[in-house]
C-alpha cells in the first residue's frame, strides 16, 4: 500500500516541474491586438520592461494593474505606428533606465558589464598562478615515495613483497 | 607573497561591509525618477463630480512653487498621510494640488475628500492613470514639488511622515520659495 505521504509527495514531485515550467502569462485577451505581428512586437516588448510595482517580473507577467496599464500603453503606441525602439524610449522617459531589465551599456554601467569578463580573467590568472607555482615546487602528493619511504610503509602495513605487488 | 594571499579575503570582506554599510538605509522599492528638473508632463484633467476646476499644467507654471500630491481613496497609506497632506497646506503656504488616480468610481474621490477634509487648491481626476504614467508614478501616494517654471524638483514616494514632511519637504518647499 502506497501512504499518503509518498501519493502527495509524487503528485508534487510531477506537478511542481510542470508548472514551473510553464509561467502563466498575465495579458489578458481583451489587452490583446488583433493584428498578431503587432500583438507579437508587443509581447516582446513587454518581456523586456520590468513591472515597477513588483520589480522581479516584466510587465507581460505581472498581474499588478500599472503592468496592466503600461501594456496597454505599449500596444497603444505601437498601433500608432511607432517601432519597438520608440516605444521603449517612451516608457524609459517616464521611469527611467530602471524598467529596462536588460541595463544598457552607459559610462554607469560599465563596471557592471565589464565585471563577469573581470572575473573569469582573475580566475583564470589565479588557476594558471596556482599550477606553475605547484609545477615550480614539485607536487609532493604525486611524486613517487623514495626507497626508504616505500620500506618503512611495507613494515607498517605488514605486507612484504611476496603478495603480488612490489 | 604567502600572507598576501592570506589577506585578500579579509580585504575583500571589509570592502563589501564598508558597501553595506554606505547602502544600508537606502530603500531598495524606491525608483529613482528620470523626472527630477525636467519640466513636468502636459497634461489636462477633468474636474471631480460636482465641481468646476479640474487641473492641467498651467495650474503647475503660476510662477509659484506647488506641490502636486497622487492619491486614491483605494489607497491605504494614502489615508494615513492624509492628516500631514493637510498640514503641508496650511504651513508650506503654498498651492497644494491633487492627483486622484484610477479611482473605480468618479465619486469615490469626493467622498474620501468629504470624510477627511480636502487640503487641495485644486483636483485633477486621472481614471485611466494615464497622466499618473506621464508622472512616473508607479504607487500611490507620491508627492512631487515643482518649482514656479513647472519643473519638477523633488519627488517623495510612498505616504509623507511627520519626518519626511518636516525634514525633507518643508525645507525644500522653502528654499524653492527662496
Amino acid at each position: 500500500m502506497i501512504s499518503r505521504f509518498k501519493l502527495v509527495f509524487g503528485a508534487l514531485a510531477i506537478l511542481v516541474p510542470v508548472i514551473a515550467s510553464n509561467p502563466a502569462f498575465a495579458v489578458n485577451p481583451d489587452e490583446m491586438l488583433s493584428n498578431p505581428v503587432l500583438e507579437e512586437r508587443a509581447r516582446e516588448i513587454s518581456k523586456e520592461l520590468r513591472c515597477l510595482v513588483c520589480q522581479n517580473q516584466s510587465i507581460d507577467d505581472s498581474d499588478a494593474e500599472l503592468a496592466r496599464d503600461l501594456r496597454v500603453l505599449v500596444r497603444e503606441r505601437l498601433v500608432a505606428g511607432d517601432d519597438n525602439e520608440e516605444v521603449i524610449d517612451y516608457i524609459v522617459a517616464r521611469y527611467g533606465d530602471y524598467v529596462l531589465l536588460n541595463p544598457p551599456l552607459k559610462p554607469e554601467t560599465y563596471i557592471l558589464w565589464a565585471s563577469p569578463a573581470v572575473l573569469v580573467v582573475l580566475a583564470l590568472l589565479a588557476v594558471f598562478a596556482f599550477y606553475r607555482r605547484k609545477q615550480r615546487e614539485g607536487s609532493p602528493a604525486s611524486a613517487s615515495l623514495s626507497k626508504d619511504e616505500q620500506d618503512r610503509l611495507d613494515e607498517l602495513l605488514g605486507t612484504s613483497n611476496d603478495d603480488g605487488k612490489s | 607573497m604567502r600572507f598576501s594571499i592570506a589577506v585578500i579575503p579579509l580585504v575583500l570582506f571589509a570592502a563589501l561591509a564598508g558597501v553595506f554599510l554606505l547602502n544600508i538605509d537606502k530603500d531598495a522599492s524606491v525608483v529613482p525618477s528620470v523626472l527630477i528638473d525636467k519640466p513636468a508632463p502636459e497634461f489636462s484633467l477633468p474636474p471631480l463630480p460636482g465641481r468646476d476646476k479640474g487641473l492641467s499644467r498651467a495650474d503647475l507654471t503660476k510662477g509659484e512653487v506647488s506641490v502636486l500630491n497622487v492619491f486614491a481613496s483605494w489607497c491605504v497609506p494614502c489615508r494615513a498621510e492624509h492628516p500631514l497632506i493637510k498640514r503641508l497646506s496650511r504651513e508650506a503656504d503654498v498651492p497644494v494640488y491633487g492627483l486622484n488616480y484610477k479611482e473605480k468610481d468618479p465619486e469615490d474621490g469626493v467622498k474620501w475628500l468629504a470624510e477627511l477634509g480636502d487640503p487641495y487648491t485644486a483636483v485633477g481626476m486621472d481614471l485611466s492613470g494615464r497622466t499618473g504614467i506621464d508622472f512616473g508614478v508607479y504607487g500611490v501616494p507620491e508627492t512631487f514639488i515643482i518649482d514656479g517654471t513647472g519643473q519638477i524638483r523633488y519627488k517623495h514616494v510612498g505616504p509623507v511622515t511627520v519626518e519626511v514632511l518636516e525634514k525633507v519637504l518643508l525645507p525644500k518647499i522653502a528654499e524653492l520659495k527662496g
